[in-house]
């Protein structure tokens, strides 16, 4: 079996008297796409800073390719690294296909490959033009092609679908796919659970520093109680009070005809009951599979309550 | 090596590309055209060189403008790219932090050596071209153009250094307008007044050489003005220049550790930085 690219052993990290990481463990092997998800400030970018050795743990280990990050002979290690910071910033003046150039030379990568990143990332036919004159978009592109530039073996990409439309989301989701199948181990940070839907192998659900959850979607589903959404619509509009709802997200709140109970499967005949008893009949019932934000909201409640 | 390198090209780049190179080139050319061709204008009659006179203006114009220029330059070069977030992704790539450093230092030297060049080159060769002086007065002339250089190249230093130890851009500007301040104008002000308080009692010319050639727009000041008798004799310094004696070599010595420990510091800052 290969050694894992990167290896994270209780690792911490404060900053001003805060917690940004805490006793955080962490594996990615070649070929894996593994998501890191989290509120902002929840320490994913932190941990993307000490992966590239910018910033050093306050305790623990950490590996990357084999290397302590924070430890000067790591800059080698960096050539087999593509990384996308979470704000993409150029130097203005400069054409797409210059910065391109420039970043290439630091990485000793060959630049004609250059011409062949820039359309991948839909951006050949703008190489030429200042990149101070590129959409939020177009830069997020750049970004992505100059973590491309020599064939990393890791990506790390921080918020890395921000800016994109959906078309370049699906095409970017696509390209990895085919990075991972060619043995490249990714490491994508991400806000929103429900893009990663049949994108990630493994979530890492960070919250305040600490890691919630990890596994994949399937295992997050299980560990929030499978949890399913049940709309109820009434012949006549009801107060309902919040908070009578289940563990999950512990709310059932309606206006007007509306009522809304997000609970895990196994109550949900109790919930309806507890919520319906004695209110004026009910026109209509839908059951639904809780989204993947749900899901999310109800792993960093449940991470959130008191334990006991 | 080759990361220095390519930094300071990218540097260089930007800065022909957003004209900060031609402005100062050309604000400098202005300023040396109009003093080498109007401000010499009376020395024909007292027999004086022409080009050595220029010297005297152009020094005193340097102490003023070039510091000003090179800090202008240069302090926001790491702070201005830490709070852009351009930094961060410059730093995730195969580079040690002290290369990022030094071509980014290199790069500004050249940019500021080569608008000093053209700019006083243009001036002394249209003096030159009109027979404005003797070959001592070439030498100084040549002398002027390098030490304007390495002053530069000591402010570069000194702004690199502001632009590491700043919070923001705008912390960066105020303290590199504070520092232009300081050594250009409060120094010898605050040195003067000291010599006058003190009348002679405790500040003997030792200890006032060491206080001029710790400054460096002092060092260059005493290098350019009291170095070549064929200069000193325009400058009002030389009565100064006879008790002020302080070899060329020690002066140079004096701007080269200049450039050198404001950017060794900026190093060490800048190593040690959170991003």
């Amino acid at each position: 079996m290969t050694a894992p690219l990167v290896r994270v052993d209780g690792v911490a990290k404060r900053y001003a008297g805060r917690d940004a990481l805490a006793a955080l463990d962490l594996v990615l092997g070649a070929g894996e796409i593994l998501a890191l998800v989290g509120h902002n400030g929840a320490g994913k970018s932190t941990l993307i800073k000490l992966l590239l050795g910018l910033i050093r743990p306050d305790a623990g280990r950490i590996t990357v390719l084999g290397h302590d990050p924070a430890r000067a002979g790591a800059a080698e290690a960096r050539r087999a690294i593509g990384f996308l910071p979470e704000t993409i910033a150029f130097h203005p003046n400069m054409t797409g296909a210059e910065l391109l150039a420039f970043y290439a030379q630091l990485k000793g990568a060959p630049l004609a490959a250059n011409r062949e990143l820039l359309a991948r990332v839909g951006l050949a036919d703008v190489a030429g033009q200042r990149v101070g004159g590129y959409s939020k978009g177009m830069r997020q592109r750049l970004g992505l092609a100059q973590a491309l530039i020599g064939r990393p073996r890791l990506l790390l990409l921080d918020e890395p679908t921000t800016g994109l439309d959906p078309e370049l989301r699906q095409a970017f989701y696509a390209l990895l796919d085919e990075l991972a199948a060619e043995g490249v181990g990714i490491l994508l940070s991400s806000h929103a659970l429900a893009e990663l839907e049949h994108r990630a192998d493994r979530v890492v659900v960070l919250r305040q520093g600490r890691k919630v959850a990890d596994g994949t979607l399937t295992d997050l589903r299980r560990m929030a109680g499978d949890p399913v959404r049940i709309l109820v619509r009434m012949e006549a509009p009801v107060p309902v009070a919040a908070g009578a709802g289940g563990a999950v997200t512990g709310v059932a709140a309606g206006a007007g005809r509306r009522i809304e109970i997000i609970c895990p499967a196994a109550e949900k005949m109790d919930r309806l009951r507890a919520v319906l008893s004695g209110r004026e009949p009910v026109a209509d019932i839908e059951l639904l599979h809780a989204s993947l934000d749900e899901i999310y909201a109800g792993l960093l409640r449940r991470d959130a309550e008191p334990v006991g | 090596m080759k990361p220095i390198v390519i930094i300071a090209l990218r540097e260089i780049r930007e800065g022909l590309r957003n004209r900060r190179v031609l402005a100062t080139a050309s604000l400098l050319a202005g300023l040396a055209l109009t003093l080498a061709l109007l401000g010499s204008a009376p020395t024909g009659n007292v027999g004086a060189s022409r080009l050595a006179v220029t010297v005297v203006s152009l020094s005193s114009l340097t102490i003023f403008l070039v510091p000003l220029i090179a800090l202008v330059l240069t302090h926001d070069t790491i702070a201005g790219e830490l709070d852009r977030g351009t930094m961060v992704l410059l730093l995730s790539y195969p580079l040690a932090r002290w290369q990022v450093v030094i071509g980014k230092f290199a790069g500004h030297v050249v940019m500021l050596g080569l608008a000093t060049a053209v700019a006083y080159g243009a001036a002394g060769l249209a003096l030159w071209l009109g027979a404005a002086g003797d070959d001592a007065a070439v030498a100084a002339f040549c002398t002027l153009i390098g030490t304007s250089i390495l002053l530069g190249a000591a402010f570069v230093a000194t702004g690199t250094l502001v632009s590491t130890l700043a919070r923001d851009p705008r912390t960066a500007a105020g303290i590199a307008l504070g520092v232009w301040l300081a050594s250009v104008l409060l120094y010898d002000m605050a040195l003067l007044g000291l010599l006058i308080a003190d009348q002679g009692r405790t500040l003997r010319a030792p200890l006032v050489q060491a206080l001029l050639v710790a400054n460096p727009t002092d060092a260059y000041r005493l290098l350019n003005l009291t170095g070549l008798p064929e200069v000193g004799q325009f400058a009002g310094l030389s009565g100064l220049a006879g008790h002020l004696a302080v070899a060329p070599a020690t002066l140079l010595a004096a701007l080269g550790l200049w450039v050198a420990a404001p950017l060794a510091a900026s190093v060490a800052v800048f190593a040690r930085r959170q991003v």
